[in-house]
């Protein structure tokens, strides 16, 4: 079983984004289960989703304490919630940002992972590029295509399509294929 | 056919499958996309030949499918915790009068304190109005209850409450094997009433019954709730040869053939109960689940059949009668009155309020179980620290406050001055 915690804050899309995942997780035959931090949720509060992916039924109901990937859709959030918690050794990292992890303060925590499973794309900036709206959450499913291999990109654009119909769904699309590149591209460059 | 879908969103599917003509909701807090959903459907026309109606309260709803149930139509309505409280006066009347509404309750805490998350207080609270009460374990199950629930409700003329953990299911996002139309159709035959208001042919419905025969209208209501210890396991074996899946009737079982410990649960949590008996399997301990799919009526028998001759029984909860316990071990223990050699039964109430209910704790429990015994109830993951504080500080102080505020600031005091280990 593979496990993405998601943080966020409200109106980020922090739970569509779990959503949108494991319904491409699905469209290739999995098993996926994806669930929000319950809470009176508020714009702009920390928010939390959760999605595993698995090839057999997933009947825990837990929340995910020790994530295979982190996806960070807010860098503000490294100083409000403990975002690392329960990373595995082994696991990913994706953070929205324009900056480097040396300017976020983090190339500990990015040492302590394996060579290539963190990466920072500028999820805010494509979303505003290709959708209009600072919405980061398509960019950063294709970038984590692009970065686990665990969902192909196709499959995240069509879960998008799922979600957004017409022109919307083909700006997050856009979105998404972009960071997917731009993240293929640099995994590439490192390896 | 196989579809990624919200828990509330699959709920509605499914009801809008079973060609319900009256749905009335209260849509506001606490309540579910479920209604929302078929709201939509029926604007869309994708439900044809169905009413909705928005109404002014959770009262109003339940009197709305009361009223409509009694003019002959297929009612559904849903609600959750303080929703069903402040229609509970109605809750008792559908099942006084034998009405077969099936309601959906999106099981969440009841205040005070205030509480949106989940547990089973709202479904304990409406225990012994003569309603059928089914807990689904997964969305699947749900889809599966609430369509069974229909059948159920126009056999006997009762009304059915399904009960879907609040957001650990309705908010979950996985996949369902929705039915198709016609499966469901054949499965569930239009809704032939015993009793209608119908101006061919006038009768009243809702006699006042005094001291001469209030026992014995009582007394067939629950011989009614009787029968359906027997339709439910009919029910779901029908069920099952047409769509396949097994819902296990009044209750199922998991790795239960040789346990020596049995846990009984009911509802979401059993699913992380089965990961952690597969995992102490794993470790040599004997161990088994008994899911308890009906909690009205309760399968005593049945219940009573798999726990005799079992050295222990753990039973999980998500709610706990003040004072007394828990319900479902109440219940469990009352399953085996009389029985020798019976097991040593022990109560866990867990997950109050939206607490998870994790793995690791569920293994401390059950190994604790084994070693140390405890009388009454257990509360999972009970914060002792702040508790003793409180209890000396109530003690000390006459005007000691309010209690759940008092809490809170301990548990924000503790956050900011880490206790070094």
């Amino acid at each position: 079983m593979f496990q993405i915690r998601i943080h966020g804050r409200g109106g980020q899309g922090v739970v569509t984004a779990a959503a949108v995942l494991s319904i491409a997780a699905f469209l290739e035959d999995k098993h996926a289960q994806a669930f929000p931090s319950f809470g009176s949720e508020r714009m702009g509060a920390p928010v939390v989703s959760f999605c595993r992916i698995d090839t057999k039924e997933i009947r825990l109901r837990e929340p995910i304490v020790v994530p295979d990937a982190l996806i960070v859709q807010d860098v503000t959030l490294f100083k409000a919630v403990d975002v690392f918690q329960g990373l595995k050794d082994t696991g990913y990292l994706l953070v929205n940002t324009n900056q480097s992890f040396g300017d976020l303060h983090l190339d500990a925590v990015v040492a302590k992972l394996p060579a290539g499973h963190a990466v920072t794309v500028p999820a805010t900036e494509l979303a505003l590029k290709h959708i209009g709206r600072p919405v980061p959450n398509a960019a950063l499913l294709g970038a984590f295509a692009a970065l686990t291999g665990m969902v192909r990109l196709d499959s995240v654009a069509k879960a998008i399509r799922e979600e957004f119909p017409g022109k919307i769904g083909d700006a997050n699309i856009a979105a998404a294929t972009e960071a997917h590149d731009a993240v293929a591209a640099r995994i590439r460059t490192a390896a | 056919m196989l579809k990624q879908t919200e828990g509330s969103y699959a709920t509605a599917e499914a009801i809008a499958l079973c060609r319900p003509e009256v749905v009335c909701a209260y849509p506001i807090t606490p309540q579910t996309h479920i209604v929302e959903g078929l709201g939509e459907m029926v604007r869309s026309g994708d439900l044809k030949n169905c009413e909705f109606i928005n109404v002014e309260s959770e009262f109003a709803a339940l009197s709305v499918a009361i009223g409509a149930s009694a003019a002959g139509a297929r009612a559904y309505t849903a609600t959750a915790s303080q929703g069903l409280l402040f229609m509970a006066e109605a809750v008792y009347n559908a099942a006084g009068l034998g009405l077969p509404i099936v309601m959906t309750l999106g099981n969440r805490a009841i205040g005070a304190p205030i509480n949106i998350w989940n547990d089973h207080s709202d479904a304990m609270s409406m225990r012994d109005a003569g309603w059928l009460q089914l807990f689904a374990e997964s969305n699947q199950d749900s889809i599966d209850l609430h369509i069974q629930a229909f059948r159920l409700a126009e056999e006997l003329s009762m009304p059915v409450m399904v009960c879907v953990d609040g957001f650990i299911l309705t908010h979950a996002v996985e996949r369902v094997d929705m039915p198709d139309q016609a499966d469901v159709d054949a499965f569930l035959p239009p809704y032939e009433p015993v009793q209608v208001l119908d101006p061919a042919n006038p009768i009243s419905i809702g006699a006042m019954v005094g001291p001469d025969a209030f026992t014995e209208v009582r007394f067939l209501q629950h011989y009614k709730e009787t029968l359906a210890l027997r339709l439910i396991p009919e029910f779901a074996a029908e069920f099952k040869t047409r769509f396949g899946r097994d819902t296990g009737g009044l209750l199922r079982t998991y790795r239960a053939d040789d346990a020596e410990m049995l846990v009984v649960a009911m509802g979401s949590i059993n699913g992380t109960i089965k990961d952690t008996i597969d995992e102490m399997r794993a470790d040599g301990f004997s161990i088994g689940l008994v899911t308890i799919v009906s909690f009205r009526p309760f399968p005593t028998a049945a219940l009573r059949a798999l726990l005799a001759g079992r050295k222990h029984v753990v039973v999980i909860e998500k709610s706990f009668a003040v004072g007394m316990g828990g319900q479902l071990a109440n219940n469990v223990d009352l399953a085996l009155r009389n029985t020798p050699a019976a097991p040593q039964v022990h109560s866990v109430v867990a997950g109050l309020g939206g607490r998870s209910i994790t793995r690791a704790s569920l293994h401390r429990v059950f190994r604790r179980a084994l070693a140390q015994s405890w009388e009454g109830a257990h509360f999972l993951d009970l914060n002792e620290d702040i508790i003793g504080k409180e209890l000396h500080h109530v003690r000390k102080v006459r005007r000691s406050g309010p209690t759940a505020e008092n809490l809170l600031r301990r548990l924000e005091q503790a956050a900011q001055s880490p206790a070094v280990e």
